[in-house]
């Protein structure tokens, strides 16, 4: 034997220590590390997300508002991208070629895996050109979206409208990825999660270079979109349009609710917006116009603009006066050009005694100075601030100084001042009393009231005592129980003392009783109203007008406001009665058609450019 | 017809077991590999798994050829067996095809044949034959050159063709020649040049120089056995430190770099060392700070290597295999591909024809070099364990025979054969899972292809015709 025969040894050593290395290192890489299983599913596994149709809306009277339309996103994979004809593509797709580049360099930096996005919302037409040269551009794809389209393009603020999902709902909900759309506003927000449906996906095993070789596990994974449900909502859309008609080049809000149910029939905030303007590429346009426009149109007046209610407050006192026994309606005060307490005095126009119900029909002030008082300084309470306190409580009763609307994602709540404000700010060293506030009695002062408050209000009035939760979801088709809870809200005044207020409120319109909108009455309609004005530091004062009709059956409560219009009487009470008119009759007699035409003419933005529209 | 039947009784039918399991094994995954519907029929010859089956027919065939001839044959002809794949790889420079880069195909009617396979063969034959031979030496200076001369001469020529990988597998060589008594420092050497080769790339300068100076330091401990030895060396290197770090401040301008501090303070004492151990006549000691030094010299000259020898695909892929430039679409794909194949299998895999990495061509070669991936994706843990398992069987299995050979020849012959086997294996199930280097060379036996089958089947049909026939020549 030879010498050197013990190093076989070594080379067996060297043999099995390799083997082993393999065997350890194999056995971490199969058995322990899973990363790579999920690497290896990522490989060759493309998902499609199937979007879902997003649900449809129709008003009150089942007519089709809104509905979806197609369009569709080009989608790239860098890696795939081979040498492609871009004068073509950019020519198909009616885009610049540097927005083009740029898009791809963007979608270079995201992943070169990934797909992105490179064009989005390409309308049927353009796809259907793309869809015939698609072969040439390699890596590219195409997805199938929906965007929104009107067929009444009304009430913008209302249906709010669809758009990409903003990072922090990204990051905060899983269901959303980036490009998603969502509702961002209005119901479109509020429903969102119904009218969304679910989105669905199809799993494709893909080789190498990203070419389909079938669907994965035979198609068990896949998941069939759910489409959206659709809603039924109780705006009037003929309502609705003829209001923003009414309300053109004004300033102001509108909104209506039947009162036996709390369904907001109608919500106009002009100058306001087209919905079809915020839809898809539009918007990029349309978003920097209308947020520019010092007319503020995205703001939704219905909800959040605050006004002092003036003298459409004054049934509010009425009925606290009576409910608690200060006074009757037989009740007399004095106006004598108003009411003047030693050196304090508030203005009025008559020099005569008033009652309850003529107060109301002409609008007294110091009537109202006098029941105000009498509330707060009543021998029931223990002082003038518990008097206050107790006032508030009623007004509140009839849903103000708080948010009444829970699908109104931006209403706000108004103020009706608690008693540590007027402690605090009025009565910080001296004993409280009644006559400081006493702007109060004729809805002056530090009240904020929104339209929709007042349209509540006066629905409240109309129910003789109640009020439900106004709302716009009538039903979810398919779904048995509404999603909005609707709550009766009983008010603290009883509804014995609600008969005296609809003869007064009745009388507003009548030529015989010097109603304050005798000049607006509807022949045939028994309309209950009350003229208003807002006192504004700023300009001219807001035009107000609240009502509800017919009198012994309350179908619509409706409350309008045309800002700098002056008196009630003069741009709100015409437009409330049209409307009312309107709704009961369906069209408009032919001895007011003139009112009709003034009001739809009447331009008080600019007088000098009378062909202002609302946006176009 | 008497001796027929002596050499079907006389032969390693465990080896020949072994070698048809992991060819069926093979052919059974390339199909799997690159499995295609619309050709289920595994014998359909227009695909690669008919073409296997189709090789592994001419492979019978010609084991079966081997075995008749006698095995005087191989050991008389070994020179002429050389010679003549030596020609062969020379016409393969001026007639050869070019595929993937490199020029090492040899077309022969519709046949590609690679001559550097076969070279492998001459080469362990003649390699056999000179060791072999009387009065050899391996402290015959010029018997030594002979053999050195013998190895590069095939290596120089595929090194022309463009085909590192295979020209890589002829250092393989030192395994039988370490066994025949060549000394171990050399294996050692090359060992430790292909670390610090690695290091070199991977590590800073500063932390590669103070792993080199503990590992000598450690050596010399190792070696010397004394503690006092070790706190003399230190002792002396703290000196040196003081000195070269004064001569730095006094003389040199500017900022002194603790590398370069540590750099000449280690070279210096290293010299001072040097000169005392040969004064003092302790060799080991010598030897150490020699080592030292030649690493020291080695790191530079690997940067240099690297920089100015290397191609920059080359530079790629050995960059990419010790991780130091991560981009998984650049040459790291492949193996980043690769291991995701492999780790999706889990313990078991996915079942036959179940793969979806390699069949989706997310790996390259999935049929030829990175057939392993196929077993890995499709039978998981068990089945590349056994596959590993298999060939250690295989390899220790020759070993056993090699030992068992009466003549230098069949022995030595027995080696090359294991160690080019084990190189191969080696090398390639260690690219797949990133160990290696992706040098392209495939599995024995296992991977698609004439050429690497044939050569393989060779290699260990003549070495078990010198084994089945060791009872009868004694050389």
């Amino acid at each position: 034997m030879d010498s050197y025969s013990k190093r076989k040894n070594i080379i067996i050593l060297i043999f099995l220590l390799t083997g082993g290395i393999f065997l350890v290192h194999l056995f971490v890489l199969q058995v322990i590390d899973t990363t790579y299983k999920k690497t290896a599913t990522n490989n060759i596994l493309r998902e499609v997300v199937d979007f879902p149709l997003r649900g449809l809306i129709y008003d009150r009277n089942g007519r089709l508002m809104v509905y979806n339309q197609a369009a569709y996103d080009l989608h790239a994979t860098p890696r795939e991208i081979d040498q492609f004809d871009t004068t073509l593509l950019c020519s198909i797709l009616n885009i610049e070629k540097q927005y083009l580049e740029d898009a791809l360099k963007k979608a270079k930096r995201y992943s070169r895996y990934k797909s992105s996005i490179v064009v989005k919302q390409i309308s049927p037409e353009r796809y259907a050109l793309l869809q015939e040269k698609m072969y040439k551009f390699p890596g590219f794809y195409v997805q199938p979206r929906t965007l929104r389209k009107y067929n009444y393009d009304v009430a913008g603020h209302v249906v709010g409208y669809v758009g990409e999902v903003d990072p922090e709902t990204v990051n905060s909900e899983a269901y959303y990825k980036a490009g998603d759309y969502f509702g961002v506003t209005g119901i479109e927000r509020t429903y969102e999660k119904y009218l969304r449906g679910e989105k669905g996906a199809s799993f494709y095993l893909v080789d190498v270079h990203n070419r389909v070789k079938g669907s994965y596990n035979q198609g068990k994974m896949d998941v069939t979109p759910v489409k959206g449900s659709d809603l039924v909502i109780t705006l009037d859309t003929d309502l609705q349009q003829y209001g923003e008609m009414l309300m053109q080049n004004k300033r102001g809000s509108i909104v209506a609710i039947e009162p036996s149910s709390g369904e907001i029939l109608m919500m106009v905030s002009s100058p306001g917006y087209k919905p079809s303007a915020m839809v898809g590429r539009m918007r990029s346009v349309s978003y920097p116009m209308l947020a520019a426009d010092t007319l503020l149109p995205m703001y939704n007046r219905a909800v959040r603009a605050l006004y002092p209610p003036g003298s459409t407050f004054k049934m509010m006192n009425a009925l606290i006066g009576l409910q608690d026994k200060v006074i009757t309606p037989r009740t007399k005060f004095r106006c004598n050009h108003g009411y003047h307490v030693g050196s304090f005095s508030m203005g009025c126009h008559h020099d005569m005694d008033f009652q309850l119900v003529s107060s109301i029909a002409q609008s007294c002030n110091a009537y109202y100075a006098y029941t105000f008082r009498y509330i707060l300084e009543s021998p029931k309470y223990k002082d003038v601030k518990e008097g206050y306190e107790s006032w508030r409580n009623y007004v509140m009763s009839f849903g103000f100084s708080k948010r009444i609307a829970p699908e109104v994602n931006d209403e706000l709540p108004g103020f009706i001042p608690p008693s540590d404000y007027y402690q605090r700010r009025v009565f910080p060293y001296s004993r409280w009393r009644a006559l400081p506030i006493i702007s109060l009695s004729i809805g002056q002062g530090e009240i904020q009231t929104t339209p929709l408050q007042m349209a509540n209000y006066t629905a409240a009035i109309a129910n003789k005592g109640y009020y439900y939760t106004p709302h716009f979801l009538k039903n979810i088709i398919g779904l048995d129980k509404g999603v909005v809870e609707v709550v009766r809200h009983q008010t603290l005044i009883d509804s014995i003392y609600f008969e005296k207020i609809f003869e007064g409120m009745a009388q507003v319109m009548s030529e015989k009783h010097m109603g304050t909108a005798r000049a607006s009455y509807v022949p045939g309609i028994e309309i209950c109203g009350k003229t208003g004005t807002a006192e504004n530091p700023h300009g001219a004062d807001h035009s107000i007008f609240v009502a509800f009709a017919p009198q012994n059956n309350p179908k619509i409560a409706i409350a309008v406001y045309v800002e700098n219009a002056k008196w009630g009487s003069t741009f709100a009470a015409p437009i409330t009665t049209l409307i009312i008119e309107k709704y009961l009759n369906g069209s408009i007699q032919e001895s007011r058609e003139y009112i009709e035409k003034n009001m739809m003419e009447a331009n008080l933005l600019f007088p000098d450019k009378p062909n202002y529209q609302i946006f176009d | 017809m008497a001796r027929r039947i002596q050499i079907w009784n006389k032969l390693d039918w465990l080896t020949i077991l072994l070698y048809v399991i992991i060819v069926v094994a093979g052919w059974l995954n390339i199909y799997s590999a690159v499995y295609d519907e619309m050709h289920s029929n595994i014998f359909d010859l227009s695909q690669r798994y008919g073409k296997q089956i189709m090789w592994i027919g001419f492979s019978t065939v010609l084991a079966f050829f081997i075995l008749l001839i006698d095995s005087k044959f191989y050991v008389s002809f070994s020179h002429v067996i050389y010679i003549i794949f030596i020609i062969l790889l020379i016409a393969v420079l001026f007639f050869g095809r070019e595929i993937n880069g490199s020029k090492s195909w040899l077309m022969i009617g519709s046949f590609a044949i690679q001559p550097a396979e076969f070279a492998k063969l001459g080469t362990a034959l003649v390699l056999a034959k000179t060791v072999s031979s009387y009065n050899f030496s391996f402290k015959n200076m010029l018997k030594l050159v002979q053999l050195v001369l013998l190895i590069l001469l095939p290596v120089g020529l595929i090194f022309m063709q463009n085909d590192t990988g295979s020209a890589l597998v002829f250092f393989v060589f030192i395994i039988p020649l370490f066994r025949e008594g060549l000394s171990g420092l050399i294996l050692f050497f090359i060992l430790l040049v292909s670390v610090l080769f690695i290091l070199t790339l991977v590590l800073p300068p500063l932390s590669l120089l103070i792993i080199v100076i503990s590992l000598a330091l450690f050596a010399n401990l190792i070696i010397r056995k004394r503690l006092r030895d070790f706190l003399y060396i230190v002792g002396v290197f703290l000196v040196s430190a003081f000195f070269v770090w004064l001569f730095t401040y006094l003389f040199v301008d500017g900022e002194t770099d603790f590398y370069y501090l540590l750099l000449r303070t280690s070279v210096g004492a290293s010299l001072v060392l040097l000169i005392i151990s040969l004064i003092k006549r302790i060799p080991q000691a010598a030897l150490v700070v020699s080592l030292f030094v030649v690493s020291v010299a080695l790191t530079f000259s690997v940067d240099f290597v690297f920089d100015n020898v290397l191609e920059s695909h080359q530079q790629a892929r050995i960059n990419n295999f010790l991780g130091i430039e991560s981009d998984p679409l650049g040459a790291g794909y492949n193996v980043n591909q690769s291991k995701i194949a492999i780790g999706s299998g889990g313990l078991t895999g996915k079942g036959f024809l179940q793969g979806t990495q390699t069949k989706y061509d997310f790996v390259p070669e999935q049929s030829t070099d990175f057939i392993f991936c196929t077993v890995g994706e499709e039978w998981g843990f068990a089945g590349t364990s056994f596959v590993i398992l298999i060939f250690l069987t295989l390899l220790i299995r020759l070993i056993r025979l090699a030992e068992r050979q009466r003549s230098v020849f069949s022995r030595v012959f027995g080696y090359s054969v294991a160690s080019v086997i084990f190189f191969h294996f080696a090398i390639n199930i260690g690219m797949t899972i990133g160990l290696a280097p992706v040098i392209g060379i495939p599995l024995p036996f296992f991977s698609y292809g004439g050429s690497s089958l044939w050569f393989f089947t060779a290699l260990l049909f003549v070495f078990l015709k010198l084994d089945a026939s060791r009872l009868e020549q004694l050389h």
